[in-house]
């Protein structure tokens, strides 16, 4: 049987860089082939040119045996290859099935919308596959995981047997990752070939049957779960020894830089999101705050940081009262704040590298005289700051959309890095980063708390909190269940608490 | 605090992929990919506005009643039709350029002014058409900068227009030097009071500055009547039209060339008051911080940025702005204001803003254009009885296509261009 599909010798230039260098891949007949790689390691564009969305220079696509030209996704579409983006592009306010037949309506009359029977196909697939997915449910009301499936049923409504899904991870809680592993196997049980394209060493351990790992456009192997471990494949996509888990010296702990005494903040809804928290976080230890997200992790950074009234309580940091100062003030107390969600919160993506780099000290000297603006000076300090904190991009003036997420996230860190601080919050710091820039993120954060800074590390994934953390508190409905020594703490132990279940209060599972 | 060097080498991470289009670097190239959507809107527009000469013509009307008979005919005044109608459009808001050429050698061979300020007259006319656009598009295009909709431009107009009226026959002995730019200044914070009445409802309730600002209008306009009808009329209340007394003539914004040539120094004030904008937003701290909230208001605050202070700021400065347009009226042109002096300055200026992408060359560009347009349009009426308000539709069109530049690209085939879409406006969403 010849493979579902074969790249030979895929090439692809953009100015500046080689993104494919003469690329062999081949997927089989159902199979699920796992795609790794750094961000800008080239699998994207390689998908993308598989989906017609880019014209390799170089190199031959074969589908089902037979030389293909893929000038769009059209041409994709109709032999069968249906991709899932990172970014969804679905309409919010539209119907799943007005979703779905977007590009290929169903007329009756040759005028009208025919809803109906494009939503009694989209049930006989979502019966077919086994996949759960509401014909008449509205898009902006269904949850990440609910979206996906939708943009998963957009490519079996037209009749694809290769699913790609790029990065289909990265938005998902885990239970939502689980669900979409069991639809990824129903859908291969009934003769789809996947490929998944990820960095994530453990999921993809997990799921794939075979792993290519790219790295700088070239395949650097093809291998088997069995055949390798998490160590192998992260030293295939970086190129050197990754240390996965971090080596840190024992904390030497100064004094109490942040106090929070009962600390109560409301959420949008109006209820209590943080509710009677008190912790303190001393200068030279990481703090992790670990938890599901959604327990009031968000409220308190905000509350913690200016950005949300805090209802009750007290916050002080280096004995100063700051429970309702402004945002500025609190910055120029010497905090610094990693946000959860670089894009929305920590940049302006439409600025220069060199505008965000400067963007809450651009007031102060050298990059102020007064009210004037010195750009030679914001100029000089992006150049220097991008080059200590090797950010790749064209140039500082080079508009900050244009980085990968790694580098936007170095951008945030170098700016909050280049002026002294005495306490740094990072919220998710990592979040869809790949490994060697979380990497570069984690020994950022030890090297700071090795200064002598107080770290506060608020972040759901596990794995970083117990690697990074010196003391591990637990945060379950707006309070605190308990801290424990990093040292010595379990998931086990981590995940009773994180579910609300103190110790001694164990029950019996139902 | 200041930066604190550090001076460890950092790892490298992997190679920079090309996640989004590589930036434009050809400045050449980027103004050329701005500018052809704003003149292919206009071209458009004008396509489609003279489907509505057409309309709008008996004689055309008629000869397509016999349009079977002889199509030839039909076609052939369509065509005349529409060709008058914009070369009435065009020697009114440019001139003739054989006879200004013409004009010039006379000048240069015999010192004689009259053909000069006859060639020139169209030309002259739609730079004063521009004066107040400009102002006007400045003051919405700032106020866009920061996301916020200022439809309240053009009761700033006439705030701007009365104060500067009131202060301009007022004051009475003051010499040139000190009474215009007290004149402007008046006017200015005049304007800016007007505005920042919605910044500030905005800023402390998040009361949506669209419906603040064009009630605003509404109490600026009735004000402005109550006032030319009474202490303000001249003649007082045994006047006769609701206009206002003169200004003096130490008010007056000069004008550079004998009559009837109407061209002042509001125009030149203007183009410096673009200059201004334009080192005000990209050259201070507080113009980096107006844009900041505009382009991402949470980053903004994460920076430590006061939206609330932003928000007055750029509302009180857009009034300020669209006072001057009309303080530059009452000193330039008129020396007085009347009633319904404006023809809808601040309306049109919301199209300008956005035609202009909201930057300061772009509006002076696009108030050029308007202004050329409006002042066209008058000569359009007479000499070619093409009825006035087909600039308006002209000019809606530009904004629709404007707006919406998806519709253009699609008509002529055009492929999006590398880089950014600025978004200029928050829309609702507030």
């Amino acid at each position: 049987m010849p493979p579902v599909f074969e790249l030979q010798g895929i090439t692809k230039r953009f100015p500046g860089v080689l993104a494919n260098d003469h690329i062999h891949l081949t997927l089989e007949e159902g199979e699920i082939h796992a795609l790794l790689g750094e961000n800008g390691a080239g699998k994207t564009t390689l998908m993308n040119i598989l989906y017609g969305l880019y014209t390799a220079d170089e190199g031959k696509i074969l589908v089902h045996g037979s030389e293909a030209k893929i000038a769009s996704p059209e041409d994709a579409i109709r032999l069968g290859i249906g991709m899932v983006h990172q970014h969804f592009m679905l309409v919010p306010p539209f119907t799943v099935t007005e979703n779905v037949m977007l590009g290929v309506e169903s007329l009756h009359h040759g005028l009208f919308l025919d809803r109906k029977s494009v939503a009694r196909r989209i049930r006989e697939i979502a019966e077919q596959y086994g996949l759960q997915v509401d014909p008449a449910a509205r898009v902006q009301d269904l949850s990440v995981g609910a979206q996906q499936r939708v943009e998963i049923m957009k490519i079996l409504y037209r009749h694809a047997n290769i699913l790609i899904l790029d990065e289909p991870t990265a938005v998902l809680t885990p239970q939502e990752v689980e669900d979409l592993f069991k639809v990824i196997r129903e859908l291969v049980a009934r003769g789809v070939s996947v490929i998944f394209i990820s960095h994530k060493l453990k999921e993809v351990m997990e799921i794939a049957d075979r792993i290519t790992v790219l790295r700088d456009g070239k395949v650097v192997g093809t291998t088997r779960p069995g055949d390798t471990s998490l160590a192998t494949l992260a030293r295939m996509m970086v190129g050197r020894e990754v240390i996965l888990t971090v080596d840190k010296a024992p904390a030497r702990v100064g004094p109490v830089v942040l106090e929070i005494k009962d600390l109560q903040v409301r959420d949008d809804r109006k209820q209590l999101a943080v509710n009677g928290l008190s912790l303190q976080v001393r200068a030279g230890e990481i703090l992790g705050v670990a938890g599901v997200q959604g327990n009031g992790q968000t409220e308190l950074v905000e509350g913690l940081t200016g950005l949300r009234p805090v209802s009750g309580g007290q916050v002080r940091i280096l004995g100063h009262d700051t429970t309702h100062s402004s945002p500025r003030r609190i910055l120029e107390q010497g905090i610094a704040h990693i946000p959860e969600d670089r894009q929305r919160d920590g940049l302006v993506l439409t600025y220069p590298v060199a505008d965000n780099l400067v963007l809450n000290t651009y007031y102060l000297p050298p990059f102020a005289r007064g009210v004037q603006l010195r750009r030679g000076a914001v100029l000089a300090a992006a150049e220097q700051l991008v080059h200590q904190f090797d950010i790749r991009t064209p140039s500082v003036l080079a508009l900050t959309s244009g980085l990968s997420g790694g580098n936007q996230q170095k951008v945030i860190v170098a700016r909050e890095f280049s002026r002294p601080i005495q306490l740094l919050i990072a919220s998710q710091p990592t979040r869809g980063l790949d490994v060697g820039s979380m990497e570069y993120i984690h020994q950022r954060l030890v090297e700071k708390r090795d200064q002598g800074c107080a770290v506060l590390l608020v972040s759901p994934e596990l794995d970083e909190i117990m690697s990074l953390s010196d003391r591990i508190a637990v945060m379950f409905r707006g309070q605190i269940m308990g801290v424990v020594s990093g040292a010595a703490a379990t998931p086990e132990q981590l995940g009773l608490l994180m579910a609300g279940i103190r110790p001694g209060e164990e029950r019996v599972p139902a | 605090m200041g930066i604190s060097v550090q001076t460890e080498i950092q790892p490298g991470t992997g190679r920079e992929g090309p996640s989004a289009q590589p930036p434009a670097r050809n400045t050449g190239g980027q103004v050329l990919n701005a500018l052809s959507i704003p003149v292919l809107a206009l071209f458009s527009a004008l396509v489609i506005s003279a489907f509505f000469i057409l309309a709008s013509d008996p004689v055309v009307l008629a000869a397509y009643g016999k349009f079977l008979l002889s199509p030839g005919h039909a076609l052939a005044v369509s065509w005349k039709e529409v060709a008058d109608a914009y070369t009435a459009l065009f020697l009114g808001a440019i001139g003739n350029p054989a006879a200004m050429a013409g004009a010039i050698r006379t000048y240069l061979a015999t010192g004689q002014t009259n053909g000069l300020i006859q060639a020139f007259y169209p030309l002259s006319e739609s730079l004063v058409s521009a004066t107040p656009y400009i102002f006007a598009g400045l003051a919405v295009a700032l106020g866009f900068k920061c996301g916020l909709f200022n439809i309240g431009a053009e009761g700033q107009i006439y705030i701007g227009a009365l104060t500067a009226a009131f202060v301009g026959y007022t004051f009475t002995g003051l010499p040139w030097i000190i009474h215009a730019p007290l004149t402007l200044l008046a006017a200015a914070l005049g304007g800016a009071v007007w505005a920042g009445i919605p910044g500030y409802l905005k800023a402390r309730t998040g009361a949506h500055e669209v419906i603040n600002t064009m009630m605003m209008n509404y109490v600026a306009f009735n004000l402005a009547d109550f006032l030319l009808n009474g202490p303000m009329k001249r003649g007082g209340s045994t006047g006769f039209i609701p206009i206002s007394r003169d200004i003096q003539a130490s008010a007056y914004l000069p004008k550079f060339f004998p009559d009837p040539i109407r061209l002042h120094a509001g125009f030149l004030v203007a183009l410096a008051v673009a200059v201004g904008v334009y080192l005000f937003l990209w050259r201070t701290t507080l113009g980096f911080e107006l844009r900041t909230v505009g382009a991402n208001l949470r980053a903004a605050k994460y920076a430590g940025i006061s939206v609330t202070r932003n928000f007055i700021l750029a509302m009180a400065l857009s009034g300020a702005l669209a006072a001057m347009a009309g303080a530059g009226e009452v000193m330039g042109v008129n020396h007085n204001i009347a009633q319904g002096f404006s023809p809808g300055y601040g309306y049109d200026s919301i199209a300008l803003a956005l035609m202009g992408g909201s930057n300061p060359l772009g509006v002076v560009l696009a108030a050029l254009l308007f202004g050329a347009l409006r002042n066209g349009a008058t000569d359009m009426q007479a000499l070619a009885g093409i009825p006035i308000d087909i600039v308006s539709i002209v000019q809606a069109f530009v904004i629709m296509f404007v707006a919406a530049p998806a519709i253009i690209r699609w008509i002529y085939r055009l492929k999006a261009g590398g880089g950014f879409q600025a978004i200029f406006t928050r829309g609702w969403g507030g």
